[in-house]
């Protein structure tokens, strides 16, 4: 049709509510083609409800999102734009692989042949004549993902494929994925792992509490968070932090007790401690993982915390993507929960349905 | 727009792919001219013990499908699953990416289910009828009396525009355990028990089920109303039908899926 249109995905200020809970909040970013676009963020951030926006099965409250230019229900045979799969249960169990992965290329008129041909992509080919309710985990996620290879689409979705997969379908998915984009096709996936992402995507898009945090190139996002720094422990903390801040250094005390240095390295701070005989229990260079930068920079939005203010992570300024609030990054002190348990309260998302 | 016969097809090929199907119907089947067989095997038999007032106003086309308040339970559950099972499984979600324009999935839904619960409703009435009357031996009646033909065909229709009434319930309630224990007590329970309480019965005979087995008697008893015909009460129910699937059609249109 419109070739000239390249397979993206945009979503212009794409809000959704429940009630007084906002799960999906302004959300405004393409997704381009050519490149595996990673969607980060944690659990009850909205990107499952995105996703769903995306194919037209839950309506915006307000905002837009377009496939290639249109809306997706505009699409008259949607699987040949977009293939995806958002749960891999969302099938008949009593249906045989093939016949499920039939009925959904005829609604779109594509070939017969195709489900064969998809079969054989994810490895299914021997268990074709199965009902799928017998499937193991692994193979509904090939089945899943099965059915959207099935219109050879230029666009494809995945919500969190690998979640609950062996290693060895992690890295089967891993591989696909990438030989998708190196076709030049779009592909989007979600993940609530960093470490996940940082192994596919190439670029990043983070949301929290529905809102957008960061839309990086993975590179980027990498520099900009692997923050390193000098742990220092001793029994003399007070004068030590004098002699520090005397000789320049922005000194950080952390909640148990040690001393953070982002500026010096870790001989320079041991010369010195040893000028002024400052017994040092432990000195220490340290780098700041991407799941703590994540974690950092999704603080503030984590849905459920597991008990009053998350205290991972030292208290720094590492250079955060933008649109980061001010003071967000250390911000244990304001971080929203006033009691343990509060944030229990909020709405649930709808992922128990 | 989606392409019609490609969704008609694709919704074919789901329908005649699970089990439920093959079960139900056959089972609706069975049990409606089984039983309505045994049944006219018994008042054959047992002819001479009726009263002479029983023996005058003997509808031998409504007897042999005696059993169909029975075999009916079966095509309820047919409906109900048509439709429910898309949401209880999660393949609506897989069903509605597919096919983004809800009222061509919703159409095609209907007319498939509709189109195989005719076939299957009119062989079951004509097996039910012609056997039924081999088994009423001299007190049968013929396809060719006045009203048989009509009734044995509005048995089918019957059949036919209650599994449509219970796709458009179940597309409203969207589960089929929630379908299904509301419809199955509703037709076997409580519509027949209103219809022998004195002042419920005048309204119970509006009631899809009440109205469209009208079309099924052929022979006029003393207590039997006359407010509408056999096909009024056909209309009747199509009217039940019409209003059950638009409610479905509005629930599958306004709910995210």
């Amino acid at each position: 049709m419109l070739a000239s249109l390249a397979p993206m995905i945009e979503l212009q200020g794409l809000t959704k509510r429940y009630g007084d809970k906002t799960a999906v909040d302004h959300l405004t970013f393409t997704v381009r083609p050519g490149v595996v676009t990673g969607f980060l963020g944690p659990n009850g951030a909205g990107k499952s409800t995105t996703m769903r926006m995306v194919l037209g099965l839950d309506a915006p409250s307000s905002g837009d999102v377009r496939i290639d230019g249109r809306r997706y229900a505009q699409l008259s045979e949607p699987l040949k734009y977009i293939g995806a799969l958002l749960d891999a249960k969302d099938v008949h169990g009593g249906r045989t692989a093939y016949n499920h992965l039939l009925c959904l290329a005829q609604s779109n008129r594509i070939p017969r042949h195709r489900v064969d041909e998809v079969l054989e992509t994810v490895g299914l080919t021997a268990v074709a004549k199965k009902r799928s309710k017998g499937f193991s985990l692994g193979m509904g996620q090939r089945l899943g993902i099965a059915a959207a290879l099935l219109g050879d689409p230029e666009i494809l979705m995945f919500d969190e494929p690998v979640n609950g997969l062996d290693p060895e379908g992690i890295h089967w998915i891993r591989n696909l994925m990438k030989g998708l984009a190196a076709q030049g096709r779009t592909v989007f996936v979600s993940s609530h792992l960093m470490s996940e992402m940082a192994l596919t995507a190439e670029h990043l898009i983070v949301i929290g509490r529905g809102r957008l945090l960061a839309d990086t190139s993975m590179a980027d996002f990498i520099q900009q968070n692997s923050r390193s720094y000098v742990r220092l422990r001793t029994p003399q903390p007070e004068r030590l932090q004098d002699i520090l801040t005397a000789a320049g250094h922005t000194v950080v005390s952390t909640a148990d007790g040690s001393f953070e240095i982002q500026d010096g390295d870790a001989a320079e701070l041991g010369t010195l401690a040893a000028q002024h005989q400052v017994v040092l229990h432990e000195l220490s260079p340290q780098r700041a993982s991407l799941e703590e930068a994540f974690m950092r920079l999704t603080a503030e939005a984590v849905e459920y915390h597991a008990g009053g203010p998350t205290g991972f992570g030292p208290a720094g300024t590492g250079a955060l993507p933008q649109d980061v609030p001010a003071g967000q990054a250390p911000g244990q002190e304001q971080a929203p929960a006033p009691e343990w348990g509060a944030q229990w309260r909020n709405p649930g998302s709808r992922k128990g349905r | 727009m989606a392409n019609p016969s490609a969704v008609l097809q694709s919704e074919w090929t789901k329908i005649r792919s699970v089990r439920s199907t093959v079960w139900t119907l056959a089972l609706a089947l069975i049990v409606t001219v089984g039983l309505g067989a045994v049944i006219c095997a018994v008042i054959n038999g047992t002819w001479n013990d009726r009263s002479p007032l029983d023996q005058a106003t003997f509808d031998a086309t409504a007897a042999s499908f005696s059993a169909i308040v029975l075999g009916q339970l079966a095509l309820i559950v047919f409906g109900v699953l048509i439709i429910s099972s898309e949401y209880s499984t999660g393949m609506i979600r897989t069903s509605l990416a597919a096919v983004p324009q809800r009222g061509s999935f919703y159409g095609a839904k209907i007319a498939v289910a509709g189109g195989l619960a005719f076939v299957v409703s009119m062989v079951t009435s004509f097996l039910s009828f012609f056997v039924g009357q081999v088994l009423l031996g001299s007190h049968r009646t013929s396809i060719g009396d006045p009203g048989v033909l009509r009734a044995v065909f509005g048995a089918g229709l019957y059949m036919t525009l209650l599994v449509l009434f219970c796709v458009g319930v179940a597309g409203m309630l969207r589960s089929p355990m929630l379908g299904m224990s509301i419809l199955m007590p509703f037709f076997f329970l409580v519509t027949p028990i209103l219809s022998v309480v004195p002042k419920a019965k005048d309204v119970a005979r509006y009631f899809p089920d009440r109205a469209g087995q009208k079309i099924i008697q052929v022979v006029q008893t003393p207590d039997n109303h006359t407010s509408y015909g056999p096909w009024g009460g056909i209309l009747i129910m199509a009217l039940w039908v019409a209003a059950s699937l638009l409610g479905g059609y509005l629930v599958l249109k306004k709910r995210d899926a």
